[in-house]
């Protein structure tokens, strides 16, 4: 405590007032703290599930084993987009850097459980001769994949019991109706992401088209290109995007892709908004709390402050003792709240499969986010101390 | 060297309008430097009011008060705070502040001057003189009402005020601490050469007074130094 308020002094070039009062009282610092603490903690996790949200979108692109994609123009995402004229592949392979297109097939089934629930599952039917997706497991199983009606599960697919995937790998097959369609779940890869989906299916193309009997052959949802070793990615789309241009596709490298999703679903989608709404109540709670907390200090010691006004001391200084405690309030309360975020971030992470991480970035942005809120609420209650009034004190 | 305290006709009321109430009538006073005045009279004569008006508590609405060569009547805010930070103040509570310890309060006195390397020592110092040096650490409710109220004399001298104003520093005190404090006061104010203006209602305190002024309804009526 001493050692705290000598370092306070030095800093603040006087006796750091605002720290005694508020450690004096420890049930109000206390309740403080905890205020502050807490409208961190909604920050934090609003903060953390767009975090989980912006991630998540990556994870199935990263899966894919490519460097460019050919998708509708109209697709904002993996799942919404017209199905594209097969010939784009064909057309795409014959542009010099290109190494390899394959064509791939995208829709979702309901998956019945047992217990009655329906799970959402995206389907991806893929070429088995080519190499789309980046899986090990999936590249094993390819073989396997081209028998009929054979499918390979996600292994992060939510809310399926985790001894399912565990039973599947040891041999034993899972048979599910999909689109009224019996299918074989024969194995099990690893992909993960989404807020769309529960998880992923990968099926042939054949199946795919045994599955879904709208949909034709010659028209896939993307085409998957890989390009030379050695060869510029961005320049190579520019280079297919001109050569396509029919309006009918757009091609994107994956990065750009991966970017043009996240943003179409954090500022299009409702769940992107709702998170950014969230932050702004967390922030006002905050506000709230700690203007309520300043305010009510200031108050309680207006004779304190008469008396120093007497003394000859300036209103910037009463100005300092408030932003002084602001600032305290913020910082500490932001290590409680920090800390209670990382534990909460586990449980859901582990509850739910969502990629929610803390990141440095993250916690520096709200601790300055905490201090800027302290200082607003501290400016607002200044506005109390006119109530000094040092000709009262006689 | 001119008084520190010169004043000349000055009116001052409370409210406006119909509750318009004047409760001061053209004083004049002059103290001259190092004097130790006491002020008596009765309640309602407008003592306090003469105090906060020359310690720049309040604004001066009429007449002259030039106090340490400064002319109140008119004077900016910035002029009445270098004002207040040459004098010094002594309340009936002694207004410390709770969660400063005694050194810290005391510190207050000397710290609205700037930050200065001695000042834990100098703010040391002022409680020994008072008889304080073992309470320094102590938060005011872990003093007792007479020790509070020397506390609030080391602030109020500790900044070696040229003029210190006390409005009956010893009312909320028992008689024995009463006298102490008005005896340390007294003799602190005799060393250093301290104007001192104390408002008070004890006849014993009169012994310590160079001069004794008497407040009736807003006049000073009698004006008489003992010695
Ligand atoms: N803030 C105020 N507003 C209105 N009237 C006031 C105010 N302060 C004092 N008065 C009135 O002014 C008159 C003089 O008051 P003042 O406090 O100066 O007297 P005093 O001599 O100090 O009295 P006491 O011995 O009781 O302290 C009184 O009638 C009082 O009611
Ligand atoms: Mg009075």
């Amino acid at each position: 405590m001493r050692a705290v308020t000598a370092l306070l002094a030095r800093l603040l070039g006087r006796q750091p007032i605002g720290w005694l009062q508020l450690t004096h009282h420890r049930a109000r610092l206390a309740t403080a703290l905890a205020g502050v603490a807490f409208a961190n903690l909604l920050v934090f996790m609003q903060l953390g599930f767009f975090g989980a949200l912006v991630a998540s979108i990556a994870i199935p692109y990263d899966g894919m084993n490519s460097d460019i994609l050919v998708q509708s123009s109209d697709a904002n995402t993996l799942q919404d987009g017209s199905p594209i004229p097969r010939n784009r592949m064909l057309q795409a392979a014959a542009v010099p850097g290109v190494a390899s297109a394959t064509a791939v097939y995208c829709g979702r089934i309901e998956w019945k459980q047992p217990d009655g629930t329906v799970r959402n599952v995206d389907v991806l039917g893929i070429d088995p001769l080519a190499h789309a997706l980046r899986s090990p497991e999936v590249a094993r199983q390819l073989p396997d994949l081209a028998l009929a009606d054979i499918a390979l599960i996600d292994r992060r697919t939510r809310n399926v019991p985790l001894a399912l995937f565990d039973e599947i790998d040891a041999g034993h097959a899972y048979r599910i109706e999909a689109n009224n369609r019996g299918i074989t779940i024969a194995g099990t890869f690893i992909l993960g992401g989404g807020f769309g989906a529960d998880g992923y299916i990968v099926v042939s193309d054949q199946t795919f088209l045994r599955i879904f009997r709208n949909r034709s052959a010659g028209a896939p949802n993307y085409v998957l290109l890989r390009a030379l070793p050695g060869e510029a990615v961005p320049a190579l789309a520019a280079r297919l995007n001109a050569r396509l241009a029919s309006g009918d596709v757009v091609v994107r490298t994956m990065a750009e892709a991966v970017a043009k999703d996240q943003e179409f679903q954090t500022t299009q989608k409702p769940a992107g908004i709702i998170f950014g709404f969230g932050t702004f109540i967390g922030a006002l709670v905050g506000i709230v709390i700690v203007y309520q907390i300043l305010a009510t200090d200031v108050a309680d010691h207006l004779k304190e402050y008469a008396t120093f006004k007497a003394i000859g001391y300036r209103q910037r200084f009463f100005l300092g003792i408030v932003l002084e405690e602001a600032v305290i309030l913020g910082v500490l309360g932001f290590v409680p709240g920090l800390l209670f975020s990382l534990g909460l971030y586990a449980v859901i992470a582990a509850a739910t499969g969502l990629p929610l991480s803390m990141t440095m970035a993250r916690a520096l942005a709200v601790l300055a986010g905490t201090i800027v809120m302290s200082v607003i609420s501290g400016l607002i209650a200044t506005r109390r101390l006119a109530q000094a009034d040092p000709a009262e004190l006689f | 060297m001119t008084d520190p305290i010169a004043v000349r006709g000055l009116d001052h009321g409370y409210g406006q309008g119909e509750t318009a109430l004047q409760v001061l009538f053209g004083v004049d006073l002059r103290i001259g430097a190092g004097q130790f005045v006491v002020l008596m009279g009765a309640s309602g004569s407008g003592k306090t009011t003469l105090l906060s008006l020359l310690g720049c508590l309040r604004e001066v609405q009429a007449g002259s008060a030039l106090v340490l060569g400064q002319e109140l009547h008119g004077a900016d805010e910035a002029a009445r705070i270098a004002i207040r930070r040459r004098v010094g103040f002594i309340f009936q509570a002694h207004n410390l502040h709770d969660s400063l310890t005694a050194g810290q309060n005391v510190r207050m006195g000397l710290d609205v001057h700037g930050l200065l390397p001695g000042a834990d020592a100098a703010a040391a110092r002022m409680l020994d003189l008072l008889g304080l040096r073992d309470r320094i650490d102590y938060r005011p409710a872990n003093l007792s009402g007479g020790q509070k109220q020397r506390v609030a004399i080391a602030r109020a001298l500790v900044g070696n005020p040229e003029i210190v104003f006390a409005d009956e520093p010893t009312a909320a005190l028992d008689r024995e601490n009463g006298l102490l404090v008005v005896e340390l006061l007294r003799r602190l104010a005799r060393q250093r050469g301290t104007t001192t203006l104390m408002v008070t209602h004890d006849p014993r305190i009169l012994d310590y007074a160079d001069r004794i002024l008497t407040m009736s309804d807003g006049r000073i009526v009698q004006d008489t130094s003992p010695k």
